[in-house]
């Protein structure tokens, strides 16, 4: 059952051919069986789990129920769940219950599913190797002595070792795309203001964005039509009305047109392109149209999205002091100590790095120089994109450099960890929807291509993803160990 | 030498919305401590805020009755610092584009009217409470005030002297008071004043350094520390120092300023535009929709008043005080159909003094605009003199009941009967012969005397001028 897609799963359910119990049962045993392996999860429900379960086969049972219903589903710690608790991968939160869920939460628990537990990630999303999790890292399950990317480094891998059949990322500058690529599976960063943030721990809020994680871009868009639209309470979502994603699917691609930015092409390591190139070449006989374009200022992503979102991280998380809830240090000696040794012994290194570096930016005097040109830079890169968008349908490139890394290898090395991202920062900063398809292997690892589209244009990535997929098997692929 | 003292005040005001400015909790004072505060106020991780349309609504409001520019974009920013009563760890303000642009208003002061600038006047969310007493060495933290709406309104240095600064203070207080837009009650902290002050040589035209007085939370208090502090600059100028630049904090108690940190310790609150929140777009519609519901303003009042009723100018602002007090007045006026004046005399002394007493607001009088108008129209037309009318007044207060049943029920209708008015002097006269003689000798002041006997047999009741005109005649003629 591990191995199917949510599709073949809905039908399934539907058909009464399982049960949403057994179906429930059998992924937490896998995780039982696996996870100590992998650490893909923080926190296991499977009470909360049999429950939604047990109240999906009613609903089957009598015909009703749409088509998420009884299908198993694991969140990213960094989405609220009420009364379940809600880390954000950090001890700061290692206590916290919410009392409320996210609107993602909500509304993939309205939409049907059962929820299998919380997922590992990055502390408060900031990595990309999920090795700065308070709960220890994520291991890659197509190599354990790998990363699994991160932020989503939970997401990714259990839906990679299919102890899940599908999750909830967020993406504030690759989180979804990298690990996506990273442990084989698909991932769509949807145009930000399409998913409600609501609940969803801010890390930096003009670039966050959740999104869908699953084995396929069908998949994905079985989730992303539950998960987006317009919410109130999130004055950022954009209220605009929801494509059927799942009917765009099939559309053909002749007469497509999409665009290779030169910029991510120029310095493309060999095997990474061999692998493009194979992509591209399926796309062709699919009578896609390929055209060289320009991205000239997108060699500023790294170091724009290095001043705002730890700008904004810095300020985000000015609210964990240890007053109201969450981690507090012991008998703090007065207001001042309360502060300091709560959120020395609360964060982790990695959040302090961003925190100081956000501060810095914002200070007096500094502000013109760093935040208020790094906007104005995230300005040009939009224009950039515009200026593509003009031209082609959609973009394709790499999602990363390289295939996933060894555990340690770029924990010394804050820059070249940061620069993991390189290709898939522009897209949060320019506020686009982007996805990550598997495209092939090397040495082994997983890689993905990347796939960037117009402002709400989730629905046509989503076609052209999954016209790819319907010609590959490489989203089938199952990491030997786990399968 | 001699001194000039630059006085520029910011004025918190909370505005009166139902829930707050970022959440749907409700906004009422006084519930019991973090009852009121939802996980939006507590600053909990993933909350998002959603801006109240109907703090724009009373933001927009206010801009428009101070004749200011209503910005159609403006932006809220993030003030960063830490504080155990600021959930977040930052404010959310606006900084760079306020809602309210440049605007004005004119105070009054000795007779002078004085136009005071408006530089602009922000939308912004409140803190919590910290509570020092009762917690043995802790400090309580109450929530219930985050996030209720506050317009911050930031005057221009116009003001010259501590009274000025007063005279600007309740001005601005009338008119938000006027406006609905806050209700004004400084104690529960509603309506709060920072102070900046500065001294320089008189014709100098460069400002000298100033320090903000924080918080002063009423009219009294800030003219003491405005006057403690300027004399305090002067003091340190005058003996060859120089002023810092700093926030100081005022004490009632010992009626001095304190300092509370310098420039240097000051807060570098790191603004940004708050990425949560979209820039606040205000549209023409919206404008002119407020601007209808915009009531007639207090100043426009004032001076309608002078004009049209030929009130003193003394008389108009006392009668423009609030808007109930003015709309009573006016309502007296139109049913009473009498002299302004004689309705201005009733509202000004004898309503506000008996309201005054009871400690009621105008809007609680047991005796409505009607019934008091009831009462002017038998003064007006002859029934009844003032001083009865005084009575009559007195027992409406008590009984509810209106000026001319209980003229009736009392028999206090006036005598204006010359035939019983002079059966009476008759009597008073051969009742008195030793007066009536000493009169007539030339000691007039007996005259008060007669009166005072003849309103004594008729309880009061005795047309006054009758009664002098007929007393005159009858003491005269004897002789």
């Amino acid at each position: 059952m591990h191995t199917k897609t949510l599709a073949e799963l809905a039908q399934g359910l539907k058909r009464r051919e399982f049960s949403s119990r057994e179906l429930t049962q059998h992924f937490l045993d896998r995780i039982r069986r696996h996870d100590g392996t992998l650490n893909a999860f923080i926190t296991v429900t499977p009470e909360r789990a049999l429950a939604d379960a047990d109240a999906a086969d009613v609903a089957l049972d009598r015909g009703e129920g749409g088509p998420l219903t009884g299908i198993p589903l694991a969140q990213k710690d960094i989405f609220c769940t009420d009364g379940i608790r809600t880390t954000c991968g950090s001890r700061m939160l290692d206590n916290f219950p919410p009392p409320y869920d996210a609107t993602v939460v909500a509304r993939l628990a309205q939409a049907g599913t059962v929820l299998l537990g919380k997922l590992n990630m990055d502390e408060f999303a900031m990595g990309s190797s999920n090795e700065t999790s308070y709960y220890g890292p994520v291991r890659n399950p197509w190599n354990t002595d790998c990363v699994p990317g991160g932020s989503s480094g939970g997401s990714a891998a259990a839906v990679a070792a299919g102890l899940t059949p599908a999750a909830t990322g967020t993406d504030t500058g690759g989180s979804i795309r990298q690990p996506a690529a990273f442990c084989g599976i698909t991932g769509l960063k949807p145009t930000y203001g399409r998913v409600s943030r609501w609940g969803m721990i801010a890390f930096a809020s003009s670039l966050d964005q959740g999104g869908p994680m699953a084995r396929s871009a069908e998949d994905c868009a079985m989730l992303l039509q539950a998960m987006a639209g317009f919410d109130p309470k999130d004055s950022t979502s954009v209220d605009r009305p929801v494509p059927d994603y799942g009917a765009a699917l099939d559309r053909d691609l002749r007469g497509i047109r999409i665009g290779l930015p030169e910029e991510y092409f120029a310095d493309l390591d060999p095997a990474m392109a061999q692998v493009l190139e194979a992509a591209m070449a399926e796309y062709r006989r699919l009578g896609v149209e390929f055209k060289a374009v320009s991205l000239p200022n997108i060699g500023l992503s790294v170091p724009a999205y290095y001043v705002i979102a730890p700008s904004e991280c810095s300020s985000n998380l000015a609210r964990y002091d240890g007053v109201r809830y969450g981690y507090r240090c012991r008998d703090p000696r007065d207001l001042e100590d309360l502060y300091l040794r709560t959120r020395a012994e609360g964060f982790g290194a990695e959040v302090k790095r961003r925190i100081l570096i956000g501060t810095y930016a914002l200070s007096a005097g500094y502000y013109d120089a760093y935040y208020l040109k790094a906007q104005k830079i995230r300005r040009l890169i939009a224009d950039d994109f515009r200026r593509a968008f003009q031209e082609v349908d959609a973009l394709l490139g790499p999602t990363t450099p390289t295939p996933a890394f060894r555990l340690g290898e770029k924990t010394g090395d804050p820059i070249a960890m940061y620069l993991s991202d390189i290709y898939t920062i522009a897209v949060n900063l320019a506020g686009l929807p982007g996805m990550s398809v598997p495209a092939g292997f090397i040495d082994g690892r997983p890689v993905g291509m990347q796939l960037i589209g117009d402002y709400f244009a989730e629905d046509r990535l989503l076609n052209i993803a999954h016209r790819y997929q319907r010609e590959t098997d490489w989203h089938r692929r199952l990491p030997p160990e786990f399968a | 030498m001699e001194w000039e003292p630059v006085i520029g005040l910011e004025i918190h005001v909370q505005l009166l919305t139902r829930s707050k400015i970022f959440s749907g909790a409700s906004t009422a004072y006084g519930a019991p401590p973090n009852t009121q505060a939802c996980a939006i106020d507590l600053g909990m991780p993933g909350t998002l805020p959603v801006l109240n349309e109907a703090a724009v609504r009373l933001a927009v409001k206010f801009g428009l009755a101070v004749e200011a520019e209503i910005a159609r974009r403006s932006v809220f920013a993030r003030k960063n610092y830490f504080y155990p009563d600021l959930p977040k760890g930052y404010q959310i303000s606006q900084y760079e584009l306020p809602v309210v642009g440049k605007g004005h208003l004119t105070i009054h002061l000795d007779g002078r009217e004085k136009r005071i600038g408006i530089t602009r006047a922000h939308l912004e969310e409140d803190a919590g409470k910290s509570l020092h007493e009762d917690f043995h060495g802790l400090t309580g933290i109450d929530l219930n005030r985050a996030g209720t709406p506050l317009l911050e309104i930031v005057s221009e240095p116009d003001l010259r002297s501590p009274e000025e600064a007063v005279a600007y203070m309740k001005k601005l207080h009338q008119l938000v008071v006027w406006l609905g837009i806050c209700d004004g009650n400084m104690q529960e902290g509603s309506f709060r004043c920072d102070a900046n002050v500065s001294v320089r040589p008189l014709g100098e035209r460069a400002f000298g350094t100033r320090t903000e007085i924080k918080n002063v939370n009423s009219f009294r208090f800030v003219e003491r520390a405005i006057q403690f502090e300027i004399e305090r600059q002067i003091r340190v100028l005058e003996s060859g120092g120089t002023v810092v630049q700093e926030t100081r904090l005022y004490d009632a108690d010992r009626d001095e300023t304190r300092p509370m940190r310098t420039k240097e310790e000051a807060f570098d609150y790191r603004y940004f535009p708050d990425p949560d929140l979209l820039p606040l777009v205000i549209s023409e519609d919206f404008i002119e929709e407020v601007r209808r519901e915009l009531p007639e303003l207090p100043e426009a009042r004032y001076r309608r008043f002078i004009e049209q009723y030929g009130l003193k100018p003394y008389d108009a602002e006392v009668l423009t005080a609030t808007r109930a007090l003015s709309d009573y007045f006016e309502a007296v006026v139109r049913q009473a159909a009498c002299d302004p004046k004689l309705c201005a005399n009733w509202v000004m002394v004898e309503l506000s003094g008996a309201l005054n007493r009871a400690g009621l607001e105008i809007d609680q009088s047991p005796v409505d605009a009607d019934r008091l108008a009831g009462l002017l129209r038998r003064i007006a037309d002859g029934t009844i003199s003032g001083k009865i009318a005084k009575q009559v007044f007195e027992l409406m207060w008590d009984s509810g009941k209106d000026a001319d049943t209980l003229i009736e029920e009392k028999g206090l209708k006036q005598i204006t009967d010359a035939g019983a008015i002079e059966k009476i002097i008759d009597e008073i006269i051969a009742a008195n012969p030793k007066q009536v003689a000493q009169y007539r000798a030339g000691k007039e002041k007996l005259f008060g005397f007669f009166v005072g006997q003849v309103m004594k047999a008729t309880q009061g009741k005795a047309n006054p001028q009758q009664v002098n005109a007929l007393l005159k005649e009858k003491l005269q003629g004897g002789g």
